[in-house]
């Protein structure tokens, strides 16, 4: 049992992870910082419940909105190069984020132990959810709680007008820019916004694991993070969700018994679902074909 | 409404645009015609502002508009219309002007309502803009599945999202049939009498010489002729242009 439990708070987290490169994604930029904002909220949120006592949900707003402002101010310079360039721009964010906390100490004394992050031993002892008596399936139930409430606003965001224009952004900078949409503006959302997604799902992280170290937050789950929209399709928000249960649930956890082969058949079957389904697995006429089955009898107005 | 000052740019050596005056009046049809490569779309991309000027001037009613961002001009009336049409393919009809709903009156509303409602009254609107293109039946169609010509109405619709005051169309009749080139006439004129600008770009010199109050012709980025169409047919500098000169023959 525990190891489902456990599965499904890596599934939620992911999920928050994805859905920030998600949004990022919409506008047509590949970016790999997410990984950033992800470590910014899970050093930010741990200090705050370790080092200042707070209790977690407002440790979670704050490190929302410190990785926010962090994104948002990245937004700015990064987004004015494209493609590759940006890429490498954002990579290269990722891994100075890294390195500040691998070289960042701050440490308090309580009792006779000592708190806080220490440099490249990470920051351990995030003991909340023990102390105050959170069960395994507690923390299981909160963080799918965050994660329904993402989603949902996610998915009315897609619906509105803001949502539609980041499509349109993505799409053709410039057939946007010459309808009369701020592209600047637009993108530098788009990217605040992953950061406060990041930020939260960083702070969760910090929590159910009680122990961060930098080589966590590295390229490889910056790669993760981007690689979830894509494999699960920009249709909408659940592409991403599917997509974290297929690699987290199904490559990593259900394909363990293979031991090493393991590591072969994930990156097979990564190209192998893109191949098949290569506008993600959740794709618009899958989409179209779910809402067919669920509203039978009455036909969309789309016909 | 739209005045060119001495407009002028340089791609490196080239004089793709140079030293163009030209005025554009509300109510008015300007044609604007020419050989491949004399410059006209440069000049409509330098009036929205894509890329900036090597020199020279663009007047948009009496303020210089020479130095704003492309969206900027939107919102203060221009709106246009490409050669190779670019519309949202994974967009559905009707959120293709949604999210071109730019003007300076569209951006005053109550900005929640504007990004994060449903639509309200911008789907009046669109209804009625998609009602005038013919597009009404394509609502909620992907953009990018639509035939060529509906394609093509509905980036003409998408420019008219914006409440334009002065529209550029950038050959808007290209790869039409002749019906559909009727109804584009047809529409042009109707616009224009709502006392819109209108700056056509076109190789369809039936299209241009019925519906062009006036003409502009541009050669190697000069304006060689303008006049009334009857005129600039006739104008020998014109002919020369298109059909080189009867020595060189």
């Amino acid at each position: 049992m525990d190891f489902y439990l456990g599965l499904a708070q890596i599934i939620g987290v992911h999920t928050l992870l994805g859905l920030s490169a998600y949004c990022v994604l919409l506008t047509g930029q590949v970016s790999l910082a997410q990984a950033g904002f992800f470590a910014i909220g899970a050093y930010v949120a741990g200090m705050l419940t370790v080092l200042a006592g707070w209790s977690l949900v407002p440790a979670l707003l704050i490190s929302a909105l410190v990785s926010g402002a962090v994104a948002c101010a990245v937004g700015f310079p990064a987004l004015r190069v494209k493609g590759l360039m940006l890429v490498v721009a954002t990579t290269a964010f990722g891994e100075a984020v890294r390195l500040f906390f691998f070289n960042f100490t701050y440490q308090i004394q309580a009792g006779n132990l000592k708190l806080g992050p220490h440099g490249g031993e990470g920051f351990r002892q995030i003991r909340y959810f023990p102390e105050n008596g959170w069960s395994t399936l507690d923390v299981v139930i909160f963080i799918w709680i965050v994660v329904a409430l993402v989603m949902a606003a996610l998915w009315w965001l897609d619906r509105s007008r803001a949502g539609a224009v980041l499509r349109a952004v993505g799409e053709d900078e410039l057939a946007a820019q010459s309808s009369g949409i701020n592209i600047t503006a637009v993108k530098v959302s788009a990217m605040t916004i992953g950061g406060l997604i990041a930020g939260i799902g960083g702070g969760i992280f910090a929590h159910y694991t009680t122990h961060i170290e930098h080589i966590q937050f590295g390229v490889v789950l910056a790669t993760f993070a981007i690689a979830y929209p894509i494999l699960g399709g920009l249709s909408n928000v659940f592409g991403t969700l599917l997509a974290v249960i297929f690699i987290q649930g199904f490559l990593i956890e259900g394909l363990r018994f293979m031991g090493d082969w393991r590591n072969l058949l994930f990156g097979g079957l990564i190209v192998l679902a893109m191949n098949i389904r290569p506008r993600g697995l959740l794709d618009a006429g899958t989409t179209r074909a779910l809402k067919r089955l669920f509203s039978s009898g009455k036909e969309p107005s789309g016909a | 409404m739209l005045e060119l000052h001495r407009l002028t740019k340089h791609f490196g050596g080239v004089r793709a645009v140079d030293g163009v005056d030209l005025i554009v009046n509300p109510g008015e049809v300007l044609g604007l015609i020419g050989p491949n490569g004399s410059g006209k779309s440069t000049t409509v991309n330098l009036i929205c502002g894509l890329f900036p000027l090597t020199s020279g001037l663009i007047m948009f009613k009496g303020e210089d508009i020479s130095a704003l961002p492309p969206h900027e001009r939107v919102t203060r009336g221009i709106a246009r219309t490409f050669q190779n049409i670019r519309l949202f393919g994974q967009l559905t009809v009707w959120q293709n002007l949604w999210v071109a709903q730019n003007s300076a009156e569209q951006r005053r509303q109550n900005p929640v309502r504007r990004w994060f409602g449903g639509g309200g009254s911008a789907r009046e609107d669109i209804g009625r803009t998609l009602e005038f293109f013919d597009l009404a039946h394509k609502r909620d169609e992907l953009a990018g599945n639509l035939a060529f010509g509906e394609q093509r109405r509905l980036e003409f619709a998408r420019a008219f999202a914006a409440k334009p005051v002065l529209l550029l169309l950038d050959e808007p009749a290209a790869g039409m049939n002749a019906e559909e080139i009727d109804q584009l006439d047809a529409r042009i004129r109707t616009l224009r009498d709502t006392g819109m600008a209108i700056l056509l770009i076109e190789h369809h010199v039936e299209l241009v010489m019925s519906v062009a109050d006036r003409i502009a012709v541009l050669n190697f980025g000069q304006k060689i002729a303008e006049g009334s169409p009857a005129e600039v047919q006739n104008n020998p500098l014109v002919r020369e242009a298109y059909l080189g000169t009867a020595t060189a023959a």
